[in-house]
């Protein structure tokens, strides 16, 4: 097994990780903490599909490297924007939480 | 095995490990450490496939300032002490099923590359030379891509009048609230004091260099924005009120002659976003600086948070 | 999308389509520096503006039965990016720059930005939130790029999120925090596909891929989180429990943009996808499941909104049926080879398009519902019928078009949804839609009904409700009732740029 694609076995667990992080973890801070595991394994995933593409002595195809930067400057507005959000909410509330009754937080993501 | 290969099995295991517990682990200010951990590891990997631009940009947003906002974002939220209410056991079960699902599928999809991989890189580089510049990333964002480029600086200022819109009426057009989790602190204070000078340079130097070598707008406004919110958290310096004429102004400063420099090309080179031959690498060179100032400030206004105070006339 | 041949230039007019796109691009810019107080103004002038481009575009495509195509920076794909628009999306754009228009009139009372002598915070974040969400829509229209249209995607994100929460209550800001959490989730899975697509064609633009698409595990793996990300977005059940909180806990102008407008982007999205970058790719199974969660999303929906004790929320779970209605043309349009294949994509956009205007203008009824009488309890609407009456009038005609009868734009779509249903022989989608069809009826009437009623109390209505915002809710409802003429007209540009479906698969 060469790098590459020890590394996107790496992103692709990352990416299960993550997403069992977003739908079990009932703290909306830890979720949004698992949404940028889950993006980090995404963007790890572009990595690997670069880097095997390597050609015209390039160490990796430069299209889905350029997109990953891309990527992630928009997943770091995400999550400003998602923390902003949930320290207004505890500010209002006194509590974060994105769902009033936890019956609720079981369906939201079947 | 190599010693490289060896290094790589162990830094996807660490990697793993750090990550899966970042998940699992009870507290959330334990979680946002190992999250930071886990960015630096990232950039590791990141180098590894030989794509230092990413490692940069990942290692300053994606670990750095990610890890810095979530850390503050921790350490506000603590004395609120949320009661974590766990998911039932068959639901979690369920869901885990559900991830390792689509984990597999990935693996799978990753096990079986087609036949000739595909790649842009040999048309990259062939296109390359007439705009001048030397790093194929760079050539790929502000040449053939611009549009994403372009419109990504679009999505970053709506996102920081999405996290503004979360201020009180009355706060409005005044200061963010970075400070409420400052303490003054004699380290923190000669940090302060002694990195910005340097990190201002490095990040000029690596907007510079990002036209030929890996560096580039993105991570040179990041590393300006990191020094800049470290003046900040050490009180050296109060976080501009978000009414500012210049603050509006050096936002915009980047996307304006991005796309003025994008219609230009329509009258000169025939469409949008081109750039007239000969002209390319000035132009693109004085995008990118105008764009590094940019992020550099919305990147640190967006890690400021809202607005809480309104602006002392 | 067109066929191999428009990947050659960028067509004659193809510039109109950047236009549309920068437009309000300078409006946001422009709107940051000159700051709020003139943030209306600046939409103002831009949002007609952009509803002119659509119409010359639209006028353009119609006549010479041809897409137009940009190739931005003279780049062609597959290293570049291509702008294209072709029937469905000038028919979208056009539909939705009017609905903006008007929502932008409508909301002129709520988020007039002149009456403070600085700059304020909900007409600011409203207005250029407003020309940021047309800006998003149109780039998803043209947009012949995935990885373009995942920034577009993004876009409309960042720009929707914020509506949800414009009055800072912590309900709605838990509605926005949830939405937006569903709203990541969504993109995140839309970009893992762009990465696995890219690594086996070595392309993301639309026309190529079509071209390369085969079926292998990366591309199904890919199809699959992608159309999972965007049902997420859209709203589909059951991913839908976002929606019903944040549609209606906006403020009324916020609420039709978001019911009206945003939820057709991942929508639309999915069916470039399907139909367009991967055309003949979805299997019967796949198509049938997509139309039970479609089915489902009718019978739930239209069932809950039934028990609604308040009018926003109901109209909130109507959205949720409504959009389970557009995704039962993908198990009609399945199989490319049949005879009602195109005009099963026409039913599909006419009813984004008639739900856009129709409900438009039901959220804008009840926010002046909710203005007059400073509640939108159902059992206390007695005597608002003859308050407002122009008011229920919109929002009864608003109902026809969701209900389906003669000659609205709901009929038509719901008719051409029904006849594939017997072209095809799947009966069982058309007991859905007539099924569908009564429940909506049942609420639309109660609601209609108590309206009329007589007041159980006096009346006394707490705001003057503007008579602009009352035209502008009737000019939406009436354009939704009207839409079923464009059967006469107009219709058959749906199909401009569709490659003649018989021959396209037979490759």
């Amino acid at each position: 097994m060469n790098a590459a694609t020890l590394f996107g076995l790496c992103g692709a667990a990352l990416v299960g990780i993550g997403l069992y992080g977003l739908i079990t973890n009932p703290e909306p801070l830890r979720k949004i903490l698992a949404f940028n595991l889950l993006g980090s394994g995404v963007f790890l995933l572009f990595g690997i599909i670069a880097r095997r593409a390597a050609a015209a002595g390039l160490g990796g195809d430069p299209v889905p490297q350029a997109m990953v930067i891309t990527a992630i400057v928009v997943a770091f507005a995400a999550t400003a924007m998602a923390i902003a959000l949930v320290q207004r909410l505890g500010d209002e509330t006194g509590q974060a939480s994105i769902s009033s009754d936890s019956s609720e937080t079981g369906e939201e993501k079947s | 095995m190599s010693i490289a290969s060896v290094f790589d099995v162990a830094l996807v295991a660490l990697i793993l490990t750090i990550g899966a517990s970042a998940i699992l682990v009870r507290t959330a200010f334990a979680a946002v450490v190992m999250f930071v951990v886990y960015g630096l590891l990232l950039s590791m990997a990141w180098v590894r496939l030989h794509a230092v631009d990413v490692a940069l940009t990942e290692a300053a947003i994606g670990g750095g300032m990610t890890g810095l906002l979530l850390l503050g974002a921790v350490a506000r939220s603590r004395s609120v002490n949320v009661d974590s209410v766990r998911v039932g056991y068959p639901l979690r079960l369920a869901a885990g099923a559900l991830c390792a699902l689509v984990a597999a599928g990935l693996a799978v999809a990753i096990f079986y590359p087609p036949a000739p991989v595909p790649t842009l890189a040999p048309m990259v580089m062939e296109n390359l030379p007439p705009s001048g510049l030397g790093n194929p990333v760079a050539g790929v964002l502000f040449v053939f891509r611009a549009l994403d480029t372009l419109l990504e600086k679009v999505v970053l200022l709506l996102a920081l009048l999405g996290v503004w819109s979360l201020a009180p009426d009355h706060a409005w057009g005044g200061t963010p609230g970075l400070q409420v989790y400052a303490r003054p602190d004699p380290t923190l204070i000669f940090l302060a004091q002694l990195l910005p000078p340097v990190g201002i340079v490095f990040g000029i130097y690596m907007c510079w260099v990002g036209a030929k070598d890996p560096g580039g707008a993105f991570q040179g406004g990041t590393v300006l924005a990191a020094m800049w919110l470290l003046v900040i958290v050490a009180g050296l310096q109060k976080a501009p009120a978000i009414g500012r004429l210049w603050l509006r102004v050096l936002l915009v400063t980047g996307p304006v002659l991005f796309l003025a420099i994008g219609l230009a090309g329509w009258v000169f080179a025939d469409a949008f976003l081109a750039y007239p031959a000969g002209y390319a690498k000035p132009l693109i060179v004085a995008v990118e600086a105008a764009l590094t100032l940019s992020i550099a400030v919305a990147l640190g206004m967006l890690a400021a948070g809202p607005p809480v105070r309104a602006q002392q006339q | 999308m067109p066929a191999a041949t428009a990947l050659e230039a960028t067509t004659a007019d193809g510039a109109l389509l950047v236009r549309a796109i920068i437009l309000p691009v300078v409006g946001i810019l422009l709107s940051f520096v000159l700051g709020g107080r003139y943030a209306e103004r600046i939409a103002a002038f831009l949002l007609p503006a952009g509803l002119c481009v659509a119409c010359i575009v639209f006028l353009k495509i119609w006549q010479s039965e041809t897409s137009l195509s940009y190739i931005v920076g003279n780049w062609k794909p597959p290293l570049g990016i291509t702008l294209r628009a072709d029937g469905l999306s000038v028919a979208m754009m056009v539909a939705m720059a009017i609905v903006i228009c008007l929502i932008g009139v409508f909301a002129h009372a709520n988020f007039d930005s002149r009456v403070a002598s600085v700059e304020t915070r909900a007409p600011m974040v409203f207005w250029v939130m407003l020309m940021a969400i047309s800006g998003a829509m149109n780039m998803i229209f043209f947009g012949g790029d995935l990885f373009t249209l995942y920034v577009a995607l993004e876009l409309l994100t960042f720009a929707a999120v914020p509506l949800v929460c414009l009055d800072g209550r912590a309900e709605t800001l838990q509605a926005a925090l949830r939405y937006l959490l569903f709203a990541l989730l969504g993109s995140i899975l839309y970009l893992v596909g762009t990465a696995l697509l890219y690594g086996s064609y070595g392309t993301l633009d639309i026309v190529l891929m079509s071209q390369r698409v085969q079926i292998e595990p990366a591309t199904l793996a890919a199809a699959t989180l992608m159309t999972v990300g965007l049902f997420a977005k859209t709203a589909l059940f059951p991913l839908h429990l976002w929606l019903p909180p944040a549609h209606a806990g906006a403020p009324a102008a916020a609420s039709a943009v978001l019911s009206a407008v945003v939820v057709k982007g991942s929508f639309f999205l999915v069916v470039r996808l399907w139909f367009d970058a991967m055309p003949g790719l979805l299997s019967v199974a796949a198509s049938q499941f997509i139309g039970v969660l479609g089915a489902s999303a009718i019978i739930c929906g239209n069932i809950v909104a039934l028990r609604q004790k308040r009018l926003k929320l109901l109209i909130a779970y109507s959205t949720v049926a409504q959009i389970g209605y557009l995704f039962l043309m993908f198990p009609l349009a399945a199989d490319p080879l049949h005879l009602q294949y195109g005009d099963v994509l026409t039913g599909g956009m006419l009813q984004a398009i008639s739900h856009a205007t129709a409900k438009a203008a039901m959220f804008m009824a009840a926010g002046l519902v909710y203005a007059a009488l400073g509640h939108d309890q159902i059992s206390e609407l007695g005597g608002i019928a003859r308050a407002l009456p122009m008011t229920m009038f919109a929002f009864g005609l608003g109902g026809l078009c969701l209900i389906g009868l003669p000659p609205t734009g709901g009929f038509l779509a719901k008719w051409l949804l029904l006849e594939a249903t017997i072209a095809t022989e799947q009966w069982w989608w058309a007991i859905v839609i007539v099924a569908g069809g009564l429940l909506t009826s049942a609420y639309v009437f109660i609601v209609l009904s108590r309206a009329m009623g007589p007041p159980s109390a006096p009346l006394i209505l707490r705001a003057a409700v503007p008579k602009y915002q009352e035209v502008a809710a009737l000019g939406l409802a009436l354009l939704s009732v009207l839409l079923g003429l464009v059967a006469l007209g107009p219709i058959d540009v749906l199909q401009v740029g569709r490659p003649e479906a018989p021959m396209a698969w037979l490759r």
